[in-house]
């Protein structure tokens, strides 16, 4: 429980481009959000918003992380909040960037 | 709005509702150990005979994989004296369930090393006691440095990073943190100090061990100038009134994100908390172990906002939140009113006034029953002159 998430530097995050949660991380709903677990990493962290889970959970189909927050819906007052979010998550590697051919059938 | 941080101040009240799932969950999955360490949590020793069969432990990970909790902290006993440990540990990993296990190292040999540095998903906790094979031995036993040492050169040597060495902070060994680090770093390892507590064989030793007033004052500081490269199971937060909080939940766990289950099933509120009042059912029944942590009434009643009792009035109630349930209840302290080792000094004047009434015993004592090779001995040989001089037995001048 130590380890939660740490905002230290990692590869930049970019909204314009697809993303999708790592194939070694896993999301557990609850109450207030959702637990993610990486089992790589063994690094836990907390996704304090349902928004913020549904946008997540989203990402492996959308064209970009941009793309899955309008899919989501997500009120424009939230936008930053959520995007600071995922960058976040990008930076610890709880979700990271698709390379393009992944996004096609 | 932030919906994303390294601190999770305000999940607190969240975790203090229960999860779904437990986050933290301890799996003792033997009480049999090859050591007697005097301070041992869970008075582990013989094995007990109705322990989980291994088909039996292959559906409590089946079901932590349903529940999906995500990584258990397997100890015990010594968890690698079972002979299918590493047939369960595998089973776990398959079925997505991470395991850190906790050991005295004395089944880690070369092969074992390359085995675990070779899977992922597993993390391996080496304890120690002393940062020298004195101070270690003296709680663990004699040569158990010398194993838990062999151990952690057979993991570096296999490539194994990042394996933790985990030590029980006491009155002998808080001297010797810098000791501990070095220890660490020398094996690549990372070290974790966490919190002695009158449980089990602990609390036969707790009052003569754990650290004075002014180690822990030390021990604050040293963690927090160690920061998140130290771990600590979150076990010091009864500290946290010294100052700013220290890294993690600052809040009792027990029952909310954090149980136990024992070699027999049994599902307790925490892993130090082995005692009937804490013990909310046993996962062979109808339902397992889901059922255990979702219904029963006594995780129910801790899930249940506290209003923090005598403690509530303290303004450092909101650091500490009243300390550990179960060093309170270990030491016959009421479970509303502050922890023993409460920086306040409030614990120190309740332990007076208690005068150490009534003080619980754990349920279950799997301790050793005959003599154990190299068993420490923290009682001092009497020095006494004998009564007469030719009184040369030992027992001589005892009550029978």
């Amino acid at each position: 429980m130590r380890r939660l998430l740490s905002q230290g530097p990692g590869p930049a995050f970019d909204p314009q481009a697809p993303y999708r949660l790592h194939p070694q991380a896993e999301l557990r709903d609850e109450e207030f959000g959702a637990l993610a677990y990486h089992f790589g990493t063994r690094r836990l962290s907390f996704l304090k918003a349902p928004a913020l889970v549904d946008v997540v959970r989203a990402l492996g189909d959308a064209e970009s992380v941009e793309d899955a927050v309008r899919r989501c819906a997500v009120p424009e007052a939230q936008r930053p909040a959520i995007l600071r979010a995922l960058a976040g998550l990008a930076g610890t590697d709880m979700i990271q960037r698709r390379v393009s051919e992944e996004s096609l059938p | 709005m932030t919906v994303l941080e390294s601190r999770p101040t305000k999940l607190v009240d969240h975790f203090a509702l229960g999860l779904n799932a437990p986050i933290c969950l301890t799996w003792e999955l033997t009480y049999a150990c090859n050591l007697a360490c005097v301070h041992c949590l869970s008075s582990s020793g013989r094995r007990d005979p109705r322990e989980l069969s291994t088909a039996e432990c292959k559906m409590v990970i089946d079901e932590l994989q349903r529940m999906q909790v995500f990584y258990v902290n397997i100890g015990g006993g010594e968890p690698t004296v079972r002979h299918d440990f590493w047939e369960l540990l595998d089973y776990a990993v398959e079925h997505h369930v991470g395991v850190k296990f906790s050991t005295n190292g004395v089944k880690l040999d070369a092969a074992a090393a390359r085995r675990l540095a070779a899977t992922d998903y597993v993390d391996v906790q080496i304890s120690v006691d002393g940062a020298s094979a004195d101070v270690n031995d003296a709680v663990r036993g004699t040569g158990s440095f010398r194993t838990a040492v062999a151990a952690m050169e057979n993991l570096a040597a296999a490539g194994f990073r990042g394996f933790k060495i985990s030590v029980v902070v006491t009155r002998e060994n808080a001297g010797q943190l810098d000791a501990f680090k070095a220890l660490a770093d020398r094996y690549d390892a990372q070290l974790r100090l966490t919190r002695l507590r009158p449980s089990g064989r602990g609390a036969d030793v707790w009052a003569d061990l754990h650290p004075t007033d002014e180690q822990q004052r030390a021990l604050y500081q040293w963690l927090v100038a160690h920061g998140d490269n130290v771990l600590t199971g979150d076990s010091f937060f009864h500290l946290s009134g010294l100052g700013d909080p220290l890294p993690g939940l600052n809040l009792c766990g027990a029952g909310r994100v954090v149980c136990l289950i024992d070699p027999i099933g049994d599902v307790y509120a925490c892993p130090f908390a082995i005692h009937d009042q804490f013990l909310a059912g046993n996962l062979r029944e109808p339902g397992g172990f889901q059922r255990v942590w979702q219904d029963s009434a006594l995780f129910a009643s801790l899930r249940k906002p506290d209003g923090g009792g005598a403690c509530s009035s303290c303004s450092m109630f909101d650091a500490c939140r009243g300390g550990c349930m179960a060093a309170k209840f270990f030491t016959g302290l009421p479970l509303d009113g502050p922890d023993p080792e409460c920086v306040q000094g409030h614990g120190a004047a309740a332990l007076a006034a208690a005068g150490g009434a009534a003080i619980p015993t754990p349920s279950g004592d799997h301790s050793h029953k005959g003599p154990v090779r190299g068993q420490p001995v923290l009682v001092p040989l009497s020095v006494r002159r004998p009564d007469r001089a030719c009184d040369e037995s030992p027992l001589a001048g005892l009550p029978a």
